[in-house]
């Protein structure tokens, strides 16, 4: 194994993951409707009832719909990666993750060559809902579009782990809706997304606790504060350490000879 | 003469109370055609799991090209091709993309991978499907392409996990006749999993597995002997009657 055959395997992995992404664009328009119907419809309706005060990283009054975006290219990432996770599980009945795990490489890259594919498709998506929210008059600085790329592909790394390890764990496709009910929504309501934390705070001393608890106000923070070319140091630490556990679980799940599958015999 | 794969006393358990495989141990050699016969249940998808590093085993070593699978995982499964008791191709993608994606995890690059797409496919007659949409592709052709891609890289060791499941007569016939003809002209070693007699030939070696235990090994004609039964199928019969 050399330095050529990894990055022929990766381009060759990731490569994959964009030309299922081309060859299924319905799902991925279908899959942007959701944070439209937020932005457009949501956003607009509650403009007048959710003041948001001056709070960093903004330096003034801001709408409503420009609090929400990060939250929504969260949401994107979030239900990009764990569409991916299901799609793992799919792959795993099918067969084509059987195929890719006999391949001639460390178990460990495959798995993160696999992850960064999703997170790329995941980034598109959120780059392109960016774009359309910047003619909906949600405009940051024109250098927050760059600064926000890391943060973005982090978040996207961490939900991704996050979903891999998921994948690891669920016997089988019909198992997901309960990973719908009890890590996605949860994950993405009782976050930073669509309320600023100050005001959860007012409203719920223990929904706030659960927010700061909860991995995806961290990655939304980060990329919030990203967004508008600051640091947030919690977000990222956070998000780091977070994402560190996931991938370490995940690829402990699908270890042949300790893992969750082996032990179980999800991976026949 | 070494063994392509040799198996020895290898154990593996789903759980305490579910043994899948007990001790199991035999060899296959080069150019040979070694059948892993057994009935629904005996083990042989579980030690094809073993086998392909997907698992590892509790007990035992798996030797491929003399390779320890377990320390030499990358190097072991770079001399194996395989091809999977379900599809694995991507339903999405084209027969060409399927064999391109397969060549760069081998890491072959874009003119090594197209050369030796062309002539994989020509030689199992598939080249004329290239550019097809796996899903519009019959079970039979999916499976010559499943072979095809097994093959890209020339392996040593060729692993099939029931590969005719599903197939009609005539496909069946066909990838049998692909393998068989495999062996002979490249020396390529064999490992084919079923539990239909009928694709098996007096020249073949047969291991037979049952309950998770290897019950014979040898040839046709010796385990007909060894039970003393006029064919393959009583042979087969007689040691899996308990």
């Amino acid at each position: 194994m050399t330095a050529a055959h990894l990055a022929r395997a990766l381009a060759g992995i990731v490569g994959r993951e964009l030309l299922r992404f081309w060859k299924q664009r319905g799902r991925f328009f279908a899959a942007l409707v959701r944070p439209l119907v937020w932005l457009f419809i949501f956003a607009a309706g509650f403009r007048s009832i959710l003041g948001v005060s001056i709070q960093p990283p903004y330096q003034t009054y801001i709408l409503y719909e420009v609090y929400i975006t990060p939250g929504l290219v969260g949401m994107i990432l979030l239900f990009s990666m764990m569409q991916n996770s299901l799609s793992m599980v799919y792959d795993r009945e099918m067969g084509s993750m059987r195929f890719l795990l006999v391949s001639p490489l460390p178990r460990s890259f495959l798995l993160l060559a696999k992850l960064l594919g999703g997170v790329l498709v995941a980034c598109l998506q959120a780059y392109i809902f960016l774009a359309i929210a910047w003619a909906w008059e949600v405009r940051p600085p024109a250098l927050g579009y760059l600064a926000a790329l890391p943060a973005t592909i982090l978040a996207g790394l961490m939900l991704g782990s996050l979903g891999l390890l998921l994948s690891s764990l669920i016997r089988q496709l019909e198992n997901f809706a309960g990973v719908m009910n009890f890590v996605i929504f949860p994950m993405f309501f009782a976050s930073s997304a669509l309320y600023p934390l100050w005001r959860v705070k007012e409203a719920s001393y223990l929904l706030w606790q659960i927010a700061m608890a909860n991995p995806f106000t961290h990655a939304v923070e980060l990329i919030r504060f990203a967004l508008y070319l600051k640091l947030e140091p919690t977000a990222l630490l956070v998000t780091l350490v977070w994402t560190a556990v996931f991938l370490a679980a995940a690829l402990y799940g699908y270890n042949p000879e300790r893992g969750f599958l082996a032990a179980t015999g999800k991976g026949e | 003469m070494k063994p392509v794969l040799q198996v020895e006393g290898v154990s593996f358990a789903y759980s305490r109370r579910v043994r899948a495989l007990d001790r199991v141990s035999f060899a296959v050699p080069a150019a040979r055609f070694t059948a892993l016969l057994g009935p629904n249940g005996a083990g042989k998808t579980t030690l094809m799991a073993l086998v392909t590093h997907l698992f590892r085993p509790s007990e035992g070593t798996i030797r491929v090209a003399g390779l320890d699978l377990a320390r030499h995982s990358c190097a072991a499964l770079a001399r194996m091709g395989v091809v999977f008791q379900r599809p694995t191709l991507d339903r999405d993608l084209s027969v060409r993309q399927n064999l391109r994606y397969a060549a760069a995890l081998r890491g072959f690059d874009r003119r090594e991978a197209e050369a030796r797409i062309n002539r994989t496919t020509e030689r199992l007659g598939v080249q004329a499907l290239l550019e097809r949409p796996v899903r519009t592709l019959s079970g039979g052709q999916a499976r010559r392409v499943e072979l095809a891609r097994a093959l890209l890289h020339e392996p040593e060791l060729l692993v099939l996990d029931e590969p005719t499941v599903g197939l009609d007569i005539d496909s069946r016939r066909a990838i049998v006749d692909h393998v068989h003809e495999l062996c002979r002209s490249d020396g390529v070693a064999v490992l084919w999993t079923t539990h239909l007699i009928d694709e098996i030939r007096e020249d073949d070696r047969v291991v037979v597995l049952h309950r998770g235990r290897v019950r014979a090994q040898g040839s046709p004609a010796e385990l007909m002997q060894a039970t003393g039964t006029p064919d393959l199928t009583a042979a087969f019969g007689r040691l899996t009657s308990d």
